[in-house]
């Protein structure tokens, strides 16, 4: 467990084992309460527990695509179609996605939205892992977009929601970023 | 066995984008959504003659399929044709298992192929010489998938998807002309033109 995820108010402790808040059961609820129902991903370990509960919410269209491209074609087709998307992918997979961001999402002011399982950091065992972690802000602050590292638990309903609503509103993409802090990572051990 | 699968290929006639796009185009009366590839293959679409339902991308390499596959997911009741070239789809080949796996009835994939990169200077793909674009998409998983050998065949290949029980790809040989147009390069409007078309915003 995540050190964000110990509580210290003895309130909050009772919330706590009445229904356990966990970063994942916030996603899955920001996401049902803005409407996005098609969630394409490419795996990640610390997403297992978050792909597993969207595919048995009747509520979601999910799957599998091949690689991260793929899926913000996806999205972004549906959104023009109607029908609000997020796609979930590790660092590693965000790092391919220059080119589709440069040309299709900003250009045409998609709000796209993408969970991001940060690997790389905070315990990486991976070089190649850890290097490829350093290219995702740059990436991203050079196309001026949107993002937002979550690390503590008591803050992340508030960014993911926030910026979903503003992506949408603004038309434009957002990065939230999934912190070892938020989410425990994958450690050498597993 | 590369003989075999080769040989559907090798018999279909050698066509051209922009006739076969204009036929497509001419059929069209129920407002369907046209995604049309990179370069040539939506220069083509805009010479046929600007719809607010065509999606014409201007980057992003391979994503014609999957630009589709979202549209034909979000609006299940309109039929969705994609275009796309062959050396745009061997970036994305992986796609065609996704929308196979998710097997959207409402979707028709054109795959025009002449085996080059034709508009950065005709070099041949890595597949002209050996691959099978649509035995590649069998195997894939797109069962009904096939080889138009000639205009009459593509046509009525087209006329068949539109009440297929799952997706269609089609596979057509063309030569190697550049498009008969330049489509205007004004992503903002061509995604709101394109939301207009689909009937999911109203203009301004």
């Amino acid at each position: 467990m995540a050190v964000a995820e110990v509580q210290t108010s003895p309130q909050a402790a009772q919330e706590k084992t009445s229904q356990e808040i966990t970063w994942h059961g916030i996603v899955l609820q920001t996401l049902k309460r803005n409407d996005i129902r098609l969630v394409p991903y490419v795996p990640d370990r610390v997403l297992t527990t978050l792909i597993k509960n969207i595919h048995a919410d009747p509520f979601f269209t999910t799957f599998p695509t091949a690689r991260e491209e793929e899926a913000v074609g996806i999205v972004s087709g549906a959104w023009m179609g109607g029908m609000r998307g997020a796609v979930l992918m590790q660092t590693s997979g965000f790092a391919t996605l220059a080119n589709v961001l440069a040309s299709l999402a900003i250009p045409y002011q998609i709000p796209l939205i993408m969970f991001v399982s940060e690997r790389g950091t905070l315990g990486e065992f991976n070089y190649g892992q850890s290097l490829v972690c350093r290219t995702m802000r740059p990436v991203l602050d050079s196309l001026a977009m949107e993002h937002h590292t979550c690390t503590r638990l008591e803050e992340f309903e508030f960014i993911a929601d926030r910026s979903i609503k503003q992506a949408i509103t603004t038309q434009a993409p957002v990065a939230l970023i999934l912190s070892p802090l938020l989410t425990g990572g994958k450690t050498f051990d597993k | 066995m590369n003989t075999a699968i080769n040989l559907p290929a090798r018999n279909t006639k050698v066509m051209n984008r922009f006739d076969l796009t204009s036929r497509l185009i001419k059929k069209l009366e129920h407002e369907e959504a046209v995604v049309g590839g990179i370069g040539n293959t939506n220069f083509d679409l805009w010479a046929a003659g600007h719809r607010p339902q065509n999606f014409y991308m201007l980057g992003s390499m391979g994503l014609a399929f999957p630009i589709a596959l979202g549209v034909a997911l979000a609006q299940p009741k309109r039929r969705i044709f994609a275009l796309e070239g062959d050396g745009s789809l061997l970036m994305q080949l992986g796609s065609l298992s996704t929308i196979a796996t998710l097997a959207p009835k409402n979707l028709t994939m054109v795959v025009m192929d002449n085996g080059v990169y034709q508009i950065t200077g005709a070099q041949p793909t890595p597949a002209a010489a050996v691959a099978d674009i649509v035995a590649i998409a069998i195997a894939s998983g797109l069962t009904n998938s096939a080889w138009a050998a000639d205009e009459e065949d593509f046509e009525r290949l087209i006329d068949q998807s539109m009440s297929a029980a799952g997706p269609t790809l089609i596979g057509v040989r063309i030569d190697d002309k550049p498009g008969v147009g330049t489509t205007r390069r004004d992503p903002v409007q061509i995604r709101e033109r394109f939301m207009h078309g689909m009937g999911v915003r109203e203009p301004l």
